[in-house]
Protein backbone atom coordinates (compact mmCIF):
# COMPACT_ATOMS: atom_id res chain seq x y z
CA UNK A 1 0.00 0.00 0.00
CA UNK A 2 2.78 2.64 1.18
CA UNK A 3 5.03 1.10 -2.30
CA UNK A 4 1.79 2.18 -4.17
CA UNK A 5 1.86 5.75 -2.50
CA UNK A 6 5.54 6.12 -2.83
CA UNK A 7 5.45 5.14 -6.48
CA UNK A 8 2.20 7.56 -7.10
CA UNK A 9 3.88 10.34 -5.21
CA UNK A 10 7.16 9.34 -7.51
CA UNK A 11 4.93 9.76 -10.62
CA UNK A 12 2.87 13.18 -9.28
CA UNK A 13 6.89 14.27 -8.73
CA UNK A 14 7.73 13.50 -12.32
CA UNK A 15 4.63 14.59 -13.94
CA UNK A 16 5.10 18.23 -12.10
CA UNK A 17 8.74 17.97 -13.87
CA UNK A 18 7.87 17.37 -17.16
CA UNK A 19 4.84 20.31 -17.12
CA UNK A 20 8.35 22.58 -15.66
CA UNK A 21 10.36 21.35 -18.32
CA UNK A 22 7.19 22.16 -20.81
CA UNK A 23 6.30 25.10 -19.96
CA UNK A 24 9.84 26.48 -20.16
CA UNK A 25 10.32 25.08 -23.22
CA UNK A 26 7.11 27.10 -24.57
CA UNK A 27 8.32 30.01 -23.00
CA UNK A 28 11.64 29.73 -25.01
CA UNK A 29 9.67 29.09 -28.19
CA UNK A 30 7.41 32.10 -27.96
CA UNK A 31 10.70 34.39 -26.79
CA UNK A 32 12.51 32.92 -29.91
CA UNK A 33 9.31 33.71 -32.04
CA UNK A 34 9.26 36.88 -30.83
CA UNK A 35 13.04 37.37 -31.74
CA UNK A 36 11.83 36.39 -35.07
CA UNK A 37 9.40 38.77 -35.40
CA UNK A 38 11.35 41.65 -34.34
CA UNK A 39 13.97 40.61 -37.09
CA UNK A 40 17.00 39.22 -35.77
CA UNK A 41 20.73 40.27 -36.39
CA UNK A 42 21.86 39.26 -40.01
CA UNK A 43 24.15 36.55 -38.02
CA UNK A 44 20.87 34.58 -36.88
CA UNK A 45 19.96 34.00 -40.93
CA UNK A 46 23.29 33.08 -41.71
CA UNK A 47 22.47 29.93 -39.99
CA UNK A 48 19.27 29.48 -41.16
CA UNK A 49 20.43 29.85 -45.38
CA UNK A 50 23.61 28.29 -46.34
CA UNK A 51 25.58 25.58 -45.18
CA UNK A 52 27.67 22.61 -46.63
CA UNK A 53 26.69 21.78 -50.30
CA UNK A 54 28.51 20.25 -52.93
CA UNK A 55 28.08 20.31 -57.22
CA UNK A 56 29.94 20.62 -60.15
CA UNK A 57 29.17 22.83 -62.63
CA UNK A 58 29.35 22.04 -66.99
CA UNK A 59 32.71 20.94 -67.15
CA UNK A 60 33.16 18.82 -63.95
CA UNK A 61 34.80 21.02 -61.70
CA UNK A 62 33.56 21.42 -58.13
CA UNK A 63 30.94 24.19 -57.01
CA UNK A 64 30.61 24.24 -53.19
CA UNK A 65 29.92 26.59 -50.22
CA UNK A 66 34.21 26.26 -50.24
CA UNK A 67 34.79 26.94 -53.47
CA UNK A 68 32.83 29.89 -53.34
CA UNK A 69 34.22 31.49 -50.52
CA UNK A 70 36.18 34.32 -51.17
CA UNK A 71 33.46 36.40 -52.67
CA UNK A 72 30.24 37.14 -52.71
CA UNK A 73 27.49 35.15 -54.50
CA UNK A 74 24.03 35.37 -55.80
CA UNK A 75 22.38 31.90 -55.98
CA UNK A 76 18.70 31.08 -57.75
CA UNK A 77 17.36 27.33 -58.01
CA UNK A 78 15.54 26.43 -61.23
CA UNK A 79 15.75 24.17 -64.31
CA UNK A 80 16.03 25.20 -67.82
CA UNK A 81 12.64 24.12 -69.13
CA UNK A 82 11.22 26.63 -67.04
CA UNK A 83 10.07 29.16 -69.79
CA UNK A 84 9.29 32.13 -68.08
CA UNK A 85 10.16 32.65 -64.31
CA UNK A 86 13.80 31.25 -64.41
CA UNK A 87 15.11 33.43 -67.67
CA UNK A 88 13.61 36.81 -66.03
CA UNK A 89 15.55 36.46 -63.40
CA UNK A 90 18.49 35.42 -64.45
CA UNK A 91 18.19 37.78 -67.07
CA UNK A 92 17.69 40.22 -64.01
CA UNK A 93 20.55 39.36 -62.38
CA UNK A 94 22.69 40.11 -65.55
CA UNK A 95 21.33 43.71 -66.17
CA UNK A 96 21.76 44.50 -61.92
CA UNK A 97 25.08 43.49 -62.57
CA UNK A 98 25.95 45.24 -65.71
CA UNK A 99 24.01 48.36 -63.80
CA UNK A 100 26.87 47.93 -61.17
CA UNK A 101 29.26 48.84 -63.57
CA UNK A 102 32.91 47.92 -62.10
CA UNK A 103 31.58 46.74 -59.09
CA UNK A 104 29.56 44.04 -61.51
CA UNK A 105 32.25 41.37 -61.33
CA UNK A 106 32.68 41.71 -57.42
CA UNK A 107 29.88 38.62 -56.83
CA UNK A 108 29.41 35.87 -58.51
CA UNK A 109 25.80 34.81 -60.26
CA UNK A 110 25.21 31.00 -59.52
CA UNK A 111 22.53 28.77 -60.98
CA UNK A 112 21.53 25.31 -59.55
CA UNK A 113 19.67 23.08 -61.41
CA UNK A 114 16.66 21.33 -59.47
CA UNK A 115 16.02 19.19 -62.70
CA UNK A 116 19.71 17.57 -62.62
CA UNK A 117 17.53 14.46 -64.79
CA UNK A 118 16.78 16.73 -67.85
CA UNK A 119 19.38 19.17 -67.88
CA UNK A 120 22.71 17.52 -68.85
CA UNK A 121 25.56 19.58 -68.03
CA UNK A 122 25.77 20.10 -72.07
CA UNK A 123 22.29 22.02 -72.18
CA UNK A 124 23.10 23.40 -68.82
CA UNK A 125 26.22 25.34 -70.12
CA UNK A 126 24.01 26.48 -72.81
CA UNK A 127 21.44 27.62 -71.48
CA UNK A 128 23.88 29.82 -69.45
CA UNK A 129 25.73 31.52 -72.83
CA UNK A 130 21.95 33.29 -73.25
CA UNK A 131 22.93 35.78 -70.28
CA UNK A 132 25.58 37.44 -72.02
CA UNK A 133 27.56 37.47 -68.55
CA UNK A 134 29.34 34.50 -66.49
CA UNK A 135 27.00 32.60 -64.69
CA UNK A 136 27.65 29.83 -62.55
CA UNK A 137 25.91 26.53 -63.61
CA UNK A 138 25.83 23.84 -60.65
CA UNK A 139 24.17 20.31 -60.79
CA UNK A 140 25.05 17.35 -58.83
CA UNK A 141 23.23 13.85 -58.26
CA UNK A 142 19.62 13.79 -56.57
CA UNK A 143 21.07 13.44 -53.52
CA UNK A 144 23.91 16.39 -53.99
CA UNK A 145 20.79 18.50 -55.26
CA UNK A 146 19.21 17.66 -52.47
CA UNK A 147 21.51 18.48 -49.87
CA UNK A 148 21.91 22.00 -51.72
CA UNK A 149 18.18 22.69 -51.58
CA UNK A 150 18.04 21.70 -48.00
CA UNK A 151 20.78 24.65 -47.24
CA UNK A 152 18.89 27.12 -48.71
CA UNK A 153 15.50 25.25 -47.30
CA UNK A 154 14.65 26.14 -51.37
CA UNK A 155 11.32 24.96 -52.02
CA UNK A 156 11.03 22.38 -54.79
CA UNK A 157 8.62 20.00 -55.86
CA UNK A 158 7.84 18.17 -59.63
CA UNK A 159 4.05 18.09 -60.47
CA UNK A 160 3.27 15.92 -63.49
CA UNK A 161 2.09 18.15 -66.39
CA UNK A 162 0.40 15.57 -69.19
CA UNK A 163 1.44 12.00 -68.97
CA UNK A 164 5.10 11.96 -69.63
CA UNK A 165 6.42 15.54 -68.74
CA UNK A 166 6.60 17.24 -65.39
CA UNK A 167 7.54 20.44 -64.59
CA UNK A 168 8.92 21.94 -60.82
CA UNK A 169 7.87 23.93 -58.54
CA UNK A 170 10.18 26.18 -57.09
CA UNK A 171 11.36 28.65 -54.61
CA UNK A 172 12.05 31.84 -57.04
CA UNK A 173 13.79 34.38 -54.59
CA UNK A 174 17.39 34.72 -55.26
CA UNK A 175 19.53 34.53 -52.14
CA UNK A 176 22.67 36.76 -51.77
CA UNK A 177 25.66 35.01 -49.57
CA UNK A 178 28.46 37.22 -48.34
CA UNK A 179 32.12 36.25 -49.13
CA UNK A 180 32.15 34.46 -46.12
CA UNK A 181 29.35 31.95 -47.33
CA UNK A 182 26.67 33.79 -44.97
CA UNK A 183 23.64 34.81 -45.77
CA UNK A 184 22.96 38.48 -45.91
CA UNK A 185 19.47 38.72 -47.87
CA UNK A 186 16.97 37.31 -50.71
CA UNK A 187 15.58 39.14 -53.92
CA UNK A 188 12.16 38.34 -53.94
CA UNK A 189 11.21 37.69 -57.61
CA UNK A 190 8.73 40.50 -57.60
CA UNK A 191 11.21 42.78 -56.02
CA UNK A 192 11.56 46.17 -57.67
CA UNK A 193 15.05 46.63 -59.54
CA UNK A 194 15.57 49.72 -57.60
CA UNK A 195 15.43 47.53 -53.88
CA UNK A 196 17.11 44.54 -55.95
CA UNK A 197 20.55 47.33 -56.54
CA UNK A 198 20.56 48.51 -53.57
CA UNK A 199 20.59 45.18 -52.33
CA UNK A 200 23.69 44.39 -54.55
CA UNK A 201 25.36 47.29 -53.52
CA UNK A 202 25.72 46.82 -50.20
CA UNK A 203 26.66 43.22 -50.92
CA UNK A 204 29.68 43.89 -52.75
CA UNK A 205 30.54 46.86 -50.30
CA UNK A 206 30.66 44.27 -47.47
CA UNK A 207 33.22 42.66 -48.91
CA UNK B 1 -27.21 55.67 -83.53
CA UNK B 2 -25.70 58.38 -86.26
CA UNK B 3 -23.38 59.33 -83.08
CA UNK B 4 -22.74 55.81 -82.44
CA UNK B 5 -21.46 55.23 -85.62
CA UNK B 6 -19.39 58.86 -85.85
CA UNK B 7 -17.86 57.25 -82.57
CA UNK B 8 -16.98 53.99 -84.19
CA UNK B 9 -15.92 56.20 -87.06
CA UNK B 10 -13.50 58.22 -85.07
CA UNK B 11 -12.74 55.20 -83.24
CA UNK B 12 -11.55 53.15 -86.35
CA UNK B 13 -9.95 56.24 -87.70
CA UNK B 14 -7.86 56.36 -84.27
CA UNK B 15 -6.97 52.90 -84.26
CA UNK B 16 -5.83 53.18 -87.89
CA UNK B 17 -3.32 55.95 -87.04
CA UNK B 18 -2.25 53.89 -84.20
CA UNK B 19 -1.38 50.29 -86.13
CA UNK B 20 1.95 51.96 -87.32
CA UNK B 21 2.95 52.68 -84.16
CA UNK B 22 2.39 49.27 -83.48
CA UNK B 23 4.94 46.04 -84.36
CA UNK B 24 2.37 44.06 -85.49
CA UNK B 25 -1.21 43.25 -84.67
CA UNK B 26 -3.55 40.81 -85.97
CA UNK B 27 -7.83 40.53 -85.92
CA UNK B 28 -10.17 37.80 -86.48
CA UNK B 29 -14.09 38.47 -85.52
CA UNK B 30 -14.20 40.84 -82.76
CA UNK B 31 -10.90 39.94 -81.60
CA UNK B 32 -7.36 42.14 -81.88
CA UNK B 33 -4.23 40.14 -80.99
CA UNK B 34 -1.36 42.09 -80.45
CA UNK B 35 1.97 41.93 -80.23
CA UNK B 36 2.96 38.49 -79.98
CA UNK B 37 6.51 38.00 -78.73
CA UNK B 38 8.97 35.19 -77.33
CA UNK B 39 12.27 35.42 -75.88
CA UNK B 40 15.27 33.73 -77.29
CA UNK B 41 16.57 30.24 -76.49
CA UNK B 42 20.06 28.50 -76.29
CA UNK B 43 20.52 25.90 -78.75
CA UNK B 44 19.93 23.03 -76.01
CA UNK B 45 16.67 24.50 -74.87
CA UNK B 46 13.56 22.60 -75.52
CA UNK B 47 11.09 25.35 -74.28
CA UNK B 48 9.76 28.78 -74.55
CA UNK B 49 7.50 31.19 -73.57
CA UNK B 50 4.48 33.31 -75.88
CA UNK B 51 3.48 36.43 -74.74
CA UNK B 52 0.29 38.38 -76.37
CA UNK B 53 -2.59 40.29 -76.00
CA UNK B 54 -5.84 39.84 -76.50
CA UNK B 55 -8.88 42.22 -76.93
CA UNK B 56 -12.33 41.13 -77.22
CA UNK B 57 -14.20 43.86 -79.02
CA UNK B 58 -17.16 41.76 -79.46
CA UNK B 59 -20.55 41.10 -77.17
CA UNK B 60 -19.57 37.35 -76.51
CA UNK B 61 -17.02 35.34 -74.59
CA UNK B 62 -14.71 33.92 -76.86
CA UNK B 63 -12.08 31.50 -75.36
CA UNK B 64 -8.49 30.68 -76.63
CA UNK B 65 -8.49 26.86 -76.91
CA UNK B 66 -5.16 25.78 -78.26
CA UNK B 67 -2.19 26.77 -80.72
CA UNK B 68 -0.14 24.77 -82.89
CA UNK B 69 3.41 25.57 -84.62
CA UNK B 70 5.69 23.73 -86.60
CA UNK B 71 9.23 23.68 -85.49
CA UNK B 72 7.90 21.99 -81.97
CA UNK B 73 6.53 19.15 -80.20
CA UNK B 74 3.40 20.75 -78.54
CA UNK B 75 2.29 24.08 -77.89
CA UNK B 76 0.67 24.61 -74.38
CA UNK B 77 -1.68 26.85 -72.46
CA UNK B 78 -0.21 27.92 -68.98
CA UNK B 79 -0.08 30.13 -65.86
CA UNK B 80 2.27 30.77 -63.44
CA UNK B 81 1.67 32.02 -60.13
CA UNK B 82 3.69 32.90 -56.91
CA UNK B 83 2.45 31.30 -53.74
CA UNK B 84 4.94 32.29 -50.77
CA UNK B 85 7.71 32.89 -52.81
CA UNK B 86 7.08 29.92 -55.15
CA UNK B 87 7.07 29.45 -58.18
CA UNK B 88 3.87 27.19 -59.97
CA UNK B 89 3.21 26.89 -63.27
CA UNK B 90 0.36 24.98 -64.24
CA UNK B 91 -1.08 24.31 -67.86
CA UNK B 92 -4.85 25.02 -68.37
CA UNK B 93 -6.59 22.47 -70.20
CA UNK B 94 -10.00 23.96 -70.84
CA UNK B 95 -7.97 27.45 -72.36
CA UNK B 96 -8.07 31.10 -71.21
CA UNK B 97 -11.62 33.20 -71.56
CA UNK B 98 -11.95 35.94 -72.88
CA UNK B 99 -14.36 38.36 -71.88
CA UNK B 100 -16.69 40.40 -74.27
CA UNK B 101 -15.11 43.71 -73.85
CA UNK B 102 -11.67 42.87 -71.89
CA UNK B 103 -8.31 42.66 -72.74
CA UNK B 104 -6.16 39.53 -71.30
CA UNK B 105 -2.63 40.09 -71.74
CA UNK B 106 0.21 37.53 -71.29
CA UNK B 107 2.80 38.30 -70.02
CA UNK B 108 6.02 36.96 -67.70
CA UNK B 109 4.46 35.81 -64.16
CA UNK B 110 0.95 35.23 -65.72
CA UNK B 111 -0.33 33.61 -68.64
CA UNK B 112 2.16 32.28 -71.52
CA UNK B 113 1.68 30.05 -74.73
CA UNK B 114 4.39 27.26 -73.79
CA UNK B 115 6.30 26.26 -77.02
CA UNK B 116 7.54 22.58 -75.61
CA UNK B 117 10.17 20.11 -77.78
CA UNK B 118 11.66 23.07 -79.82
CA UNK B 119 13.70 21.78 -82.87
CA UNK B 120 15.29 24.68 -83.66
CA UNK B 121 16.25 27.45 -80.87
CA UNK B 122 14.83 30.98 -81.23
CA UNK B 123 17.08 33.02 -82.76
CA UNK B 124 16.76 37.27 -81.78
CA UNK B 125 15.05 39.32 -83.79
CA UNK B 126 12.97 36.16 -85.50
CA UNK B 127 9.22 35.50 -86.18
CA UNK B 128 7.43 32.56 -85.42
CA UNK B 129 5.02 31.35 -86.89
CA UNK B 130 1.90 30.04 -84.41
CA UNK B 131 -2.16 29.11 -84.88
CA UNK B 132 -4.34 30.62 -82.76
CA UNK B 133 -7.59 28.70 -82.12
CA UNK B 134 -10.89 30.59 -80.92
CA UNK B 135 -13.98 28.67 -79.53
CA UNK B 136 -15.79 31.29 -81.38
CA UNK B 137 -13.72 33.29 -83.97
CA UNK B 138 -12.00 30.48 -85.01
CA UNK B 139 -8.18 30.26 -86.36
CA UNK B 140 -5.68 33.18 -86.57
CA UNK B 141 -2.11 32.60 -87.79
CA UNK B 142 0.20 35.09 -85.70
CA UNK B 143 4.04 36.03 -85.73
CA UNK B 144 5.56 36.01 -82.33
CA UNK B 145 8.71 38.09 -82.44
CA UNK B 146 11.54 36.41 -80.90
CA UNK B 147 12.88 39.28 -77.97
CA UNK B 148 16.16 39.22 -76.04
CA UNK B 149 16.17 37.04 -73.48
CA UNK B 150 16.10 39.51 -70.67
CA UNK B 151 12.63 41.19 -72.00
CA UNK B 152 9.33 41.65 -69.94
CA UNK B 153 7.28 43.70 -72.20
CA UNK B 154 6.94 43.68 -75.60
CA UNK B 155 9.36 45.97 -77.85
CA UNK B 156 7.48 48.02 -80.26
CA UNK B 157 9.38 48.34 -83.24
CA UNK B 158 8.95 51.46 -84.79
CA UNK B 159 9.05 50.14 -88.79
CA UNK B 160 9.17 53.90 -90.32
CA UNK B 161 12.96 53.92 -89.10
CA UNK B 162 13.83 50.24 -91.08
Amino acid sequence: MANTDQGGLARFRKALWIGVVLVGAAGLGVWGYSQIQSGPPASDYASAFGGAFALTDPEGKPVSDKTLAGKPYAIFFGFTRCPDVCPTSLARMASLRKQLGADGMKFNIVFVSVDPERDTKPELAQYLTLFDTPIIGASGTATETAQAVKAFHVFYERVPNGENDYTIDHTASVFLMDAMGRFVSTIAHDESQETALAKLKRLVSQS
Amino acid sequence: MRNMIRTAGIGLMALALATPLLAHNYAIGKLAIGHPWTRETAASQKVGAGFLAITNSGKKADRLISATAAGMKEVQLHTVSMDNGVMRMRQLKDGIPVAAGETVTFKPGGYHLMFMGLTQPFKKGAKIPVTLRFQQAGNVKVQFAVQPVGSTTPIEVDHGKH
